[in-house]
């Protein structure tokens, strides 16, 4: 009953308790609640502010904070870079500043350095959630994707769960990875060796270098974005050949547990990292994924709306 | 010291007068259903809804509803209010809705749960069933159907044990404050 949030900002799954994580896994279960009424709207923060301060270009994970905030009776704010003064040369910390002049609660930030938020988070009073920091962390899709593992399997301890993908340059996996490990879940790694952080079997994961074998007996299996438009060049070979290898198609998905579920973090490549039919079948969870993370957004909201720091 | 003040046999003895009286009031059962608020109401309303068919060989709908998000005491309270499921599987449009709590005590509570409800649908009516009414209304609120009436002190504290299994160890106690 008395379980809550010690901090005042979600920053990580590195810095989660299991039981904080469970905690918001549970909040997250109520408001799925809401999300299927015909008011999908509820007075709770009712007065309060969340800014989305995204100073890079996202669409999914922005829609969702926002409507996740609005479903609370938060007003919300965008304030994204192109429009804002960042291009005119003001510093973060002057850009937090007059955000939070303006009354935010909430400040939503997503940029691609690491150790933004947590820059953001010592010198704001508000309540800093991080959207995604560089190749850091990205804590509320890892949230999303445990509350939809544990929809689907009603637990989590124990679990196989194999993460297939460019596990180097995701804040994705890396938030997943801590989130599953603390959770009692046995992780699997599956990438081009060149897309493997060094010494990453220190986070309690098994690396796999063929994805056939990563797949055999598992019970979730994660494909990753192949993020083509960044770091991919002098990695790999082409998208074709990354397909051949590491794509999970229908075959390859015949190898895990009858009743494994597929999930993709969005946007997807079909074709490159997951076959159209796979993507589309049975199996797959990708769009549960994006409602359970409007809940998940909701429950973060909601749990630190306590925490605020009083000067 | 806890003292008992209702035991297993009053608990029932008033559910079932507390039966009649909604059968009564209402012409039947027909177009009427039980939402119980989470937590203490929830279990009080499934019992409420087999004592009902029980008597009219009639099934009448429950559901359970969960008011965290609709408190008006987020901001001041030491504790955050935990979100529970609400699970009301009918529609409530045009219904005879008894909401069903364990204690009445200030009618926040209450207030809370018919916005909630609305939220849901319009029920044609939202009637008020309680265990035990202990006075200190803070809101213009009161209840239809009333378990038992008990004067307490403001710092009290009543608390109803509603066994699911086994009805038998039913209690509500005093808690003096």
């Amino acid at each position: 009953m008395s379980v809550m949030l010690r901090s005042k900002d979600l920053l990580g799954i590195r810095d989660l308790t299991p039981e904080e994580i469970k905690l918001i896994i549970d909040t997250a279960s109520g408001f799925k609640d809401v999300l299927k009424r015909d008011i999908k709207k509820v007075p709770a923060l009712r007065g309060k502010t969340v800014v989305n301060l995204f100073f890079e270009p996202s669409t999914r994970t922005r829609t969702s904070f926002e409507l996740a905030a609005k479903r609370l009776s938060t007003d919300v704010i965008n304030f994204s870079v192109p429009a804002s003064s960042v291009v005119k040369g003001e510093t973060l910390k002057d850009t937090a500043l007059t955000i939070e002049a303006l009354g935010a609660d909430f400040v939503v930030v997503r940029h691609s350095s690491a150790g933004v938020p947590h820059f953001l988070s010592r010198i704001l009073r508000a309540s800093v959630i991080n959207a995604g920091d560089g190749a850091n962390e990205h804590p509320t899709q890892a949230l999303l994707d445990l509350f939809t593992i544990r929809a689907h399997k009603k637990r989590i301890k124990g679990l196989i769960v194999v993460i297939i993908g460019d596990i180097a340059h995701s804040r994705v996996a890396r938030s997943n990875i801590y989130a599953l490990t603390k959770m009692g879940a046995k992780v699997r790694l599956v990438a081009p060796s060149t897309l493997i952080p060094l010494e990453v079997e220190r986070l309690g994961v098994e690396v796999y270098n063929s994805v056939e074998d990563g797949i055999r007996g598992a019970d979730v299996v994660m494909t990753l974005r192949l993020q083509l438009e960044r770091q991919v060049k002098g990695f790999l070979p082409s998208p074709e050949e990354y397909f051949n290898l590491y794509g999970l198609t229908t075959e390859r998905l015949r190898l895990a547990k009858k009743d494994a579920i597929v999930m993709h973090p969005g946007p997807m490549n079909r074709g490159v990292e997951i076959e159209t039919e796979v993507a589309d079948g049975p199996q797959s969870v990708i769009l549960e994924q994006v409602t359970n993370g409007l809940a998940i957004r909701m429950a973060v909201l909601y749990l630190l709306s306590r925490r605020r720091r009083t000067r | 010291m806890p003292e008992e003040i209702l035991n297993s046999k009053e608990i029932e003895r008033a559910l079932k007068r507390l039966t009649h009286e909604i059968i009564e009031r209402n012409k039947g059962v027909r177009n009427v259903c039980l939402i119980g608020i989470q937590r203490g109401g929830v279990l009080l309303a499934k019992r409420l809804a087999a004592l009902i068919e029980s008597i009219e060989k009639e099934r009448v709908e429950v559901g359970s509803l969960d008011i965290a998000l609709y408190r008006d005491d987020i901001h001041i309270k030491d504790e955050q209010p935990v979100v529970r499921s609400t699970d009301i599987p009918f529609q409530i449009e045009g219904k005879t809705v008894v909401l069903v709590d364990d204690v009445l005590f200030t009618g926040r509570s209450i207030r809370a749960a018919m916005d909630a409800l609305i939220d849901y649908g319009r029920p044609a009516y939202i009637q008020l069933a309680v265990l035990i009414d202990r006075g200190h209304r803070e809101l213009p609120i009161r209840a239809d159907y009333v378990g038992k009436n008990i004067p307490t002190a403001i710092n009290d504290q009543v608390e109803v044990y509603i066994d699911e299994r086994d009805s038998r160890k039913d209690r509500v106690v005093l808690i003096r404050g």
